[in-house]
């Protein structure tokens, strides 16, 4: 690159929201001297545009282009179900649902319990603040991230060699034989669970905590005085208390479990049969050249994410009715 | 009043002189090389008047390989005037194809694998190449690289830069000291193998196959070595074409070959093997706990500094050897395809000029690869074991076949072959593997 270039880019990029805010701006004068008689209606019509543009190129087109792909094989023909027929028979493809599955049971029941258990045991006491941001460092850092520290806490060298894995090196230590931690299935899908686990505790624990903190300490006292043990206290008045918190945060981590791609990408990319949904339509539509298996699964996981979604919506609605 | 104005003013000009200090160290300024310092022969052919003369061109190739490839052909640019604009991405492969739909491909693509060619030239994305270029290949390069390139009877493009698989890497000093001989024939590799395991202080091999996304690839070298050793050209071409099937009793023959090495105990760390990175794969042998690793001609990389890659250096390789002695050389090996999105007669002249031996000297004059090209000086080649790979490829006796994962469809060859292969290498017997490996052949 020369400066040449370099300037004919700037002037590019200046030139570019130079015409941006001059669209904009004539779209508002035009809007503000719109004719009375409906001008409300153009008005929303003007700022509501934009919006709906960006989402009909970016979501609702590319949605209704997917599911058509799913439709096609790789070289183009109409082929009906049988990418869909693949994903629910070949072995492969069962088992990466089946992996799916346990992912979604796994990760939001033990994220969230022990996120709330956490958040009831640190309640109020000393250095609570501190306790907090230790179990919420890991939401800070990307899954990617987190998949690489892992995939060395996971390392494995044969025996005899310097083991720089830390699980393998406390095995070793104890005089145990080296395990291949990320190769042996099932226990891998296990283990890349705990990261994923791991990464949601810290946001189950935070979002459940100033729950806790929202609920009338009356109600307590009041039960306390009905002689209630911490235990009853805990599953007849916290519980109800923080119920819309805690379908927050269970559906929010579902559906992040859902999606999860990054951690099996990093640390085993599906090998050993840990591929889940969201890794196998990667590795099938850009690296198998099978656009149309990619696109089914990616219809899969829209049909398996949307109840959850429509779940989330209701109850929130329903809550908004109570209040 | 006026102090705020131009305090406001202060911060943001300040950051865009920053910021354009910044991106000016960004540029490099080049004065345009004079054309009267090269000497344009060579390049008279091609002319200098073009309809268009700015050609865009993509591939994979990045970093000190995009700067070699650059400079090779920095003389045919000023000679003839045409700018070619190259980008390299390592995520070509993978997006070359939506670009290619939505009508944003460069004017010309290096292809790595001739699968990708096909389905490129399949779904209507690529232009048939120049009579030149196909003349240029005709003169310069055996028959089997030109049918690679050739879809349904039409021919799309040259083959660009080239590597040899199947190199076995050791010890030429360990070799020496323990009278060990290259192998000229399987059976004397099987006996290598039992002599230096029966010494009994190092195991005979070494491997590592994990590569992330693409672990278990290494692995397949080793099968499609077999294939073509132990049943020759003809079952290769038909098995990479699925005229026969995967499971067929001769593939899975060749996998229990393999199978010989990789999965015994007593020759190889089995354990370990899925794990290790290829990087690392062959790296024992210069502290002297393995002798032999089977990997590809660009494994000299991966020896390091200051380690002497020769034949009487720390570490040289010999081409596994053919089933029976004195048999013809049989090698697999890898290559790019330059093809064309568009038309245009800047274009041609790049596509022919990058067929010519002109170019193939100036590139593997630069270093670190070699090509197939016949007009190619192996004198030009940066180090012996190049060297060697340019006589091999030359051969008019040498069979050459392009690597088998790469040519079979995506589904196989960069999936299900690969993780077949880790299944097979954790414990999985050969027949269930070619048995699954068959079963995810997309139809049609």
């Amino acid at each position: 690159m020369t400066t040449a270039d370099l300037i004919g880019k700037i002037i590019q990029v200046v030139g570019g929201i130079a015409i941006f805010a001059a669209v904009v701006g004539l779209v508002l004068f035009l809007v503000d001297r719109a004719p009375k008689r409906g001008r409300d209606f153009i008005q929303l019509l003007a700022f509501l545009a934009p919006a709906l543009l960006l989402l009909l190129a970016g979501l609702i087109w590319p949605a209704i282009r997917t599911t058509t792909l799913a439709f096609f094989s790789r070289t183009g023909q109409w082929i009906g179900f049988d990418n869909f027929v693949w994903a629910f028979t070949q072995p492969d493809a069962l088992r990466v649902l089946g992996n799916t599955v346990v992912w979604v049971v796994l990760v939001p029941t033990l994220s969230t319990a022990i996120g709330l258990a956490y958040a009831v045991f640190i309640d109020k006491s000393k250095g609570e603040k501190f306790f907090k941001a230790l179990v919420f460092m890991p939401m800070a850092i990307s899954m990617v991230g987190a998949g690489i520290i892992w995939r060395f806490v996971y390392d494995f060298k044969s025996q005899g060699r310097e083991q720089i894995g830390l699980l393998n090196a406390i095995v070793v230590a104890f005089g145990g034989e080296p395990v291949q931690w990320l190769q042996t299935s099932p226990l891998n899908t296990l283990l890349l669970i705990v990261v994923l686990i791991w990464i949601q505790t810290g946001f189950a624990m935070v979002v459940l905590s100033a729950s806790i903190k929202g609920i009338p300490t009356e109600q307590l006292e009041a039960a306390q005085l009905d002689g209630t043990n911490a235990w009853q206290r805990f599953r007849n008045v916290t519980l109800p208390g923080i119920r819309p918190a805690l379908v927050v945060v269970i559906t929010t981590i579902s559906i992040a479990t859902l999606k999860v791609f990054d951690i099996v990408q990093v640390m085993t990319a599906g090998n050993f049969e840990t591929s889940v949904v969201a890794n196998e339509m990667y590795t099938q539509a850009f690296r198998a050249n099978e656009p149309g298996r990619g696109a089914a699964l990616a219809v899969i996981l829209f049909l398996l994410v949307l109840p959850i979604v429509i779940y989330n919506v209701r109850v929130l609605r329903q809550q908004r009715e109570i209040r | 009043m006026r102090s705020t104005f131009t305090r406001r003013l202060v911060l943001p000009i300040a950051i865009a002189g920053v910021a354009g200090l910044g991106l000016t160290a960004c540029t490099g300024d080049i004065a345009a090389e004079d054309a009267a310092d090269v000497d344009c022969a060579p390049y008279e052919q091609y002319g200098t008047e073009f309809d268009e003369n700015e050609v865009t061109m993509a591939g994979t190739i990045v970093d000190a390989e995009a700067d070699r490839l650059i400079a090779s052909w920095a003389d045919f640019a000023t000679c003839t005037g045409i700018e070619i604009n190259y980008q390299g991405s390592r995520d070509f492969e993978t997006n070359i194809a939506q670009l290619a739909e939505g009508g944003n491909a460069p004017d010309i693509g290096i292809v790595p694998q001739p699968g990708l060619v096909a389905l490129l030239a399949q779904n209507g994305y690529l232009r048939p190449a120049a009579q030149s270029v196909s003349d240029n290949v005709d003169k310069f390069w055996s028959p089997d690289w030109k049918q690679y390139a050739t879809i349904d009877g039409t021919f799309y493009g040259a083959p660009m830069l080239a590597s040899v698989k199947g190199f076995i890497w050791y010890s030429p000093s360990e070799f020496e000291e323990k009278g060990y001989e290259i192998p000229t024939t399987l059976d004397e590799l099987m006996t290598l193998t039992e002599t230096i395991a029966a010494e009994g202080d190092h195991l005979p091999w070494c491997a590592g196959v994990e590569s992330g996304g693409a672990t278990g690839w290494p692995a397949t070298d080793w099968i499609e070595d077999m294939v073509l050793r132990l049943h020759g050209p003809d079952v290769y071409d038909q098995w990479v074409t699925h005229e026969i099937p995967f499971n067929d009793p001769r593939i899975v023959e060749a996998i229990d070959a393999a199978g010989e090495y990789l999965k015994n105990p007593e020759f190889i760390d089995t354990q370990s093997i899925v794990s290790t990175p290829f990087q690392e794969g062959g790296l024992p042998i210069l502290d002297g706990t393995c002798s032999l690793h089977h990997q590809a001609s660009f494994y000299e990389v991966n020896w390091g500094e200051g380690v002497n890659v020769a034949p009487d250096g720390d570490v040289y390789a010999f081409l596994m050897p053919p089933a029976e002695a004195g048999g013809d050389l049989q090698v697999t090996g890898g290559g790019e395809t330059v093809v064309a999105f568009h038309e245009g007669d800047a274009i041609d002249a790049v596509m022919t000029h990058m067929s010519s031996d002109v170019f193939a000297n100036l590139r593997v004059s630069e270093g670190g690869t070699v090509s197939a090209n016949n007009g190619v000086d192996p004198e030009n080649a940066s180090s012996p074991l190049l060297q060697q790979t340019i006589e091999i490829l030359q051969d008019p006796n040498t069979t050459f076949r392009y690597d088998g994962s790469d040519l079979m469809p995506g589904a196989v060859g960069s999936n299900s072959f690969w993780k077949g292969m880790i299944a097979w290498l954790t414990g999985e017997d050969s027949q269930k593997v070619a048995d699954d490996i068959e079963a995810s052949w997309p139809a049609a």
